[in-house]
């Protein structure tokens, strides 16, 4: 592993930055399912820490006033939270757009009618494959995919708009239609054709996800035209999968630039996988409000704008399109943060990502490490404390 | 994309929401994970996509208000209004 590079807050330019537009405010890590994908860290926040309502109110508020448009309410299973209700309505009297990410699993018809009642903008529902087995052995839970056929069926019926999301890997890739077919059949208005980021729990999975490469420039095309065949009754979007890429992705649009994470704890994330840099210190809502951690968090600053940048990236014409690719995956493969993502032909790494993602893709692995509390079995234990030190 | 009908009825479905950002100082039209920013002409037609008026009578009122030539008007509307659909945006009954 090489050395890593401490960017020095001193000399980041001082701008203060514009608001975010986008905040994912993950409730709760507590989830009837256990994708082995999962882009919730591999130590999952207990119950026992989660932020209670007055303060994700409190949070709301603030993620408002500063500017932010988009409120996704996720977790985990952000239904699992009892005031599920209470924090909608409170998100929507503050005026932000609620969007509910679910599994599906464990909301009945009452609580959904309530949530629109309380005028939840938008649902996405979660789908982990066409064939119900294969969804099911997925998710790590029988019946699962027949209980989100009836939920997409209860949204429709209480007018409210319905994403489908599906997370793409080795085990369903080949039924991309199929999957987007389900799509329009629940009455979807929309699909995200998601191929697995290898973060977190699908890091950890990576052996058993990876499509191979024929595989992905197939999904390539018949997301293509199915685009083209769709257009004006599903919107497809699709999330590329950057192991076989020759450009990185614009990663979360630019690290503190347009959106930010709460954990159930109350952690404020510059992204999904930020915790995973060891530098890096966050801050809590319980401590700060929003606006002074996005303004000057140290996590933000670290990375936000270009000033962090080495080589290839720092003489790079694409660095203001791409901000040199995701920290947490240049971390991951290259041992320093502040490398461009190797999925840039240009990094030095580039030919070790390809070569990974060949040598995953060819593994024939299966056996999946579903997400679970207490973290992958063998791996070292990071101690959980609450924010003031003390132990949970 | 398709052809807009002069009869039919625009509205823009529960999910998508014109409002004035306070904090931006603008116009923003927001939609499951879009947001789409219409200049002035834009808001002055989605405010009148309200599930009642015609795609006529939305035209009508522009060209009383704007004093401008009603067929410049209809096309720009219909092309808006077909580009907002092919999104999924805007719905048209």
């Amino acid at each position: 592993m090489n050395d890593m590079t401490v960017p020095n807050p001193s000399t980041a330019t001082r701008v203060p930055p514009p608001a975010p537009l986008g905040m994912l405010a993950e409730l709760t890590h507590r989830c009837p399912l256990s994708c082995p994908y999962c882009s919730n860290p591999v130590d999952l926040e207990k119950r026992s820490l989660e932020l209670d309502t007055e303060t994700w109110k409190r949070v709301f508020s603030e993620a408002a006033a500063m500017g932010v448009l988009h409120l996704h309410l996720s977790g985990g299973e952000p239904t699992a939270r009892r005031d599920i209700v209470e924090l909608t309505a409170h998100a929507v009297k503050v005026g932000l757009y609620t969007n509910l990410i679910t599994s599906g699993i464990g909301v009945t018809y009452d609580k959904l009618k309530e949530l629109a009642d309380a005028g939840l903008d938008h649902v996405q529902l979660s789908i982990q494959d066409a064939l119900p087995d294969n969804a099911d052995r997925i998710a790590g839970l029988k019946g699962a995919h027949e209980k989100k056929r009836i939920l997409a069926g209860q949204v429709l019926e209480l007018g409210l708009p319905l994403t489908i999301n599906a997370v793409i890997h080795r085990a369903n890739i080949e039924n991309i239609e199929a999957l987007v077919n389900m799509a329009l059949e629940f009455g979807a208005r929309r699909v995200e054709i998601a191929h697995s980021q290898y973060y977190g729990w699908a890091l950890e999975n990576r052996n058993m996800l990876m499509p191979t490469r024929e595989q992905v420039m197939a999904a390539a095309a018949t997301v293509e035209r199915l685009r083209e065949e769709l257009q004006g009754k599903l919107v497809i979007d699709a999330v590329v999968p950057d192991y076989y890429a020759r450009l990185p992705k614009p990663c979360v649009g630019g690290w503190g630039k347009q959106s930010l994470n709460v954990t159930p704890q109350g952690k404020v994330l510059p992204c999904h996988a930020a915790e995973t840099i060891p530098h890096l210190v966050f801050d809590y809502v319980t401590d700060k409000s929003l606006s002074e951690i996005w303004e000057h968090g140290s996590a933000f600053e670290a990375y936000r704008g270009t000033s962090w940048m080495k080589e290839p990236c720092t003489s790079c014409p694409r660095k203001e399109i791409d901000f040199g690719g995701c920290r947490c995956q240049a971390l991951a493969i290259t041992g320093d943060p502040a490398n461009a993502d190797p999925a840039c032909s240009l990094s030095p790494f580039h030919a070790k990502i390809t070569s990974l993602a060949l040598k995953a893709a060819d593994s024939g692995k299966t056996d999946y490490v579903y997400r679970s509390f207490g973290g992958v079995e063998g791996r070292p234990k990071v101690q959980i404390t609450r924010n003031n030190g003390a132990p949970v | 994309m398709i052809e807009v009908s002069s009869d039919a009825v625009p509205k823009l479905p529960r999910g998508v929401r014109l409002r004035r950002d306070e904090v931006r100082n603008e116009w923003l039209l927001l939609a499951p994970e879009r947001v789409l920013k219409p200049d002035a002409i834009a808001v002055a037609v989605l405010e009148r996509c309200d599930g009642v008026r015609t795609v006529t009578a939305i035209v009508d009122d522009l060209a009383t208000a704007y004093a401008a030539p009603r067929e410049t008007i209809e096309a720009d509307v219909k092309k808006m209004l077909a580009d907002l659909q092919a999104k999924r945006v805007l719905d048209l009954n």
